[in-house]
């Protein structure tokens, strides 16, 4: 493998999402034409609220809509230059495209460690093989590494994700899907998990497209973003610039040109009419 | 004393024969989710197509392996035309395709094979040991001891295979959690049939033990209605717990027809195990060693 990469020359498409038109249930239409680029060796961030379609984009790509009755009806995925969206995700794991679903998904019952070895599975390597590969992920996540032994399901928030995480990572993925990893986590461990992610993106040169709500903390990590609003993309531009965006600015991280808005300048809606009384 | 030690140790023995039958059903719901109501006929045609070779003229080792591939084809025709269809469905809905299924099964056999009733042979018989016999005068069966011997033989397989082994993980990944298995690339059918393989399998020997002490008829279908209390006893998700419920039901209904049973008539071996299973849901639902739900708050 020679070590010269092209990444960032704008022709040299790597993860290429081309105007796809996601379907649930025969009837519900979900994203109305996403297009979206992943360069190589990058963090891309997807933005939006409850429901604009992140989730579902990232679902899309790892072909894991099919087991929640979704349907891409149009477009195509593209990896690496070959189409990949009518594969199994089997196939795609193989390829080295893994996605980390929204709300960890842990096997509950499983310990840490015995999760870590099933992200092994599609690679079917020796005992030793597999011990290094282990012994990697506990070197990102420690903390994994001291609570073993213990079932998943009886682990904090933030080890769940971790182990998420490094559950993917055994799989020896060039990309991970992240679908969401903030969520419902204290701030100070939110940062541990970025400051993860970006460490893994420069030392294992694993590529990431994450999905994420609190905007601020993903533009900080991210090199890119899309921002989804009713299931199309609606602003996209490198992370910096759109952390400066006022409509950014002003709509998803809660400040305007006015500086932050302080809640008692904020008119109250008085209901008028009581329906008991 | 001895006349107890007897029936508690005939009634330990016949227990681990109703094991046989609730570890198919561990085996398929710990995997896939699937109550398999299809076990007592899955039995009942394992053991009907082992005869039915040997009938043919097969020697034993050729009928058994012969039987086995039958159960595998079984299982993985299962899986591809009744399950896959079915996927994302309630699990009450896989539960009546299920019940579908022991239908299918049963008429599949019997269609096949002849509905007389058979005996089968596995050339070891049904008396007591003589050395024990005379050491201690307690009458124990060579044959109840030969079934508690695979038993054991098939729970430490099975625990092996489930603990250490790359596929016996990802068979408890997929019945902890589908959706997350696949997202990491385990691939669901292969894994289903394997399961439905193994459960197939499983249902051979204990349709080999069975059929050998009852003989092969269509009554070993309700030998699965007997594995009921005991997976309710052990939890449904538990292969020990399907050896210990096994253990614990065929000792009480015996201690219980024996001394209880003659203050209401005797008989009573035949629900006892019902009363006891709907008392222990009562108490613990989960069984004795099935899984917690885990929840986190």
């Amino acid at each position: 493998m020679t070590t010269t990469v092209h990444h960032a020359a704008p022709d040299a498409r790597y993860l290429s999402v081309n105007n796809i038109e996601v379907i649930y249930d025969h009837v519900i239409l979900v994203l109305k034409g996403v297009s979206l680029e992943v360069p190589k060796g990058k963090i891309v961030a997807l933005l939006g609220a409850n429901g604009a379609g992140k989730s579902t984009t990232l679902k899309a790509i790892s072909n894991l809509l099919r087991a929640e009755r979704g349907d891409v009806t149009k477009g195509n995925v593209d990896f690496k230059g070959a189409r990949v969206d009518q594969m199994t995700p089997n196939d795609l794991v193989k390829r080295g495209v893994i996605q980390v679903m929204e709300g960890r998904h842990c096997f509950a019952h499983l310990s840490l460690e015995e999760n870590l070895l099933t992200g092994a599975y599609t690679r079917g390597i020796s005992r030793t093989e597999l011990k290094q590969s282990l012994e990697k992920v506990y070197h990102y996540f420690p903390r994994l590494k001291q609570r073993r032994m213990t079932q998943a399901g009886y682990t904090s928030g933030g080890e769940q994700q971790m182990c998420a995480i490094g559950r993917a990572l055994m799989a020896k993925p060039e990309m991970i899907l992240l679908d969401e990893p903030s969520m419902g986590l204290a701030p100070q461990i939110v940062e541990e998990i970025f400051e993860i992610v970006r460490d893994l993106n420069s030392s294992e040169q694993v590529s990431f497209l994450l999905a994420e709500q609190n905007t601020m903390v993903a533009l900080r990590y991210a090199d890119f973003g899309y921002i989804l609003e009713n299931g199309r993309v609606v602003m996209e531009g490198e992370a910096k610039e759109l952390a400066s965006n006022e409509d950014v600015k002003e709509f998803y991280l809660g400040l305007s040109s006015a500086g932050r808005k302080s809640f008692r300048d904020v008119k109250h809606y008085r209901r008028r009419k009581r329906w008991l009384s | 004393m001895q006349f107890f030690l007897e029936v508690l140790i005939g009634g330990l023995l016949s227990g681990v024969m109703y094991s046989f039958v609730a570890l198919g059903f561990v085996l398929i719901y710990k995997a896939s989710g699937v109550f398999n109501f299809a076990q007592g006929a899955m039995v009942f045609a394992a053991a009907l197509t082992f005869v039915g070779f040997q009938e043919l003229g097969a020697p034993f080792w050729l009928a058994l392996l012969l039987a086995f591939a039958v159960m595998v084809v079984l299982g993985v025709l299962t899986e591809r035309i009744v399950l896959r269809p079915l996927v994302n469905q309630p699990p009450i809905t896989l539960f009546m395709a299920t019940i579908g299924l022991t239908y299918v099964i049963e008429g599949l056999a019997q269609g096949t094979w002849g509905a007389t009733v058979r005996g089968l042979e596995l050339g070891i018989q049904d008396e007591p040991v003589q050395w024990l016999m005379e050491a201690t005068d307690i009458g124990v069966s060579k044959f109840d001891l030969f079934g508690a011997g695979i038993a054991a033989l098939l729970v430490t397989l099975l625990a092996l295979f489930f603990q250490y082994t790359r596929v016996g993980r990802a068979l408890r990944a997929v019945a902890d959690d589908h959706q997350a298995a696949l997202s990491i690339g385990i691939p669901l059918q292969t894994i289903w049939r394997i399961v439905w393989a193994v459960a197939g399998f499983v249902a051979l020997v204990a349709g080999l033990i069975w059929g050998a002490r009852n003989g092969v008829s269509f009554s070993l279908t309700f030998t699965a209605l007997k594995a009921l209390p005991v997976l309710i006893l052990g939890g449904f998700t538990s292969i020990p717990g399907a050896i210990v419920g096994g253990l614990i039901i065929g000792s009480t209904e015996k201690l219980a027809e024996v001394y209880l049973g003659q203050y209401v008539g005797g008989g009573i071996d035949s629900w006892f195990p019902y009363v006891m299973a709907l008392a222990f849901l009562l108490i613990r639902p989960e069984g004795l060693f099935g899984e917690k739900h885990i929840d986190r708050v």
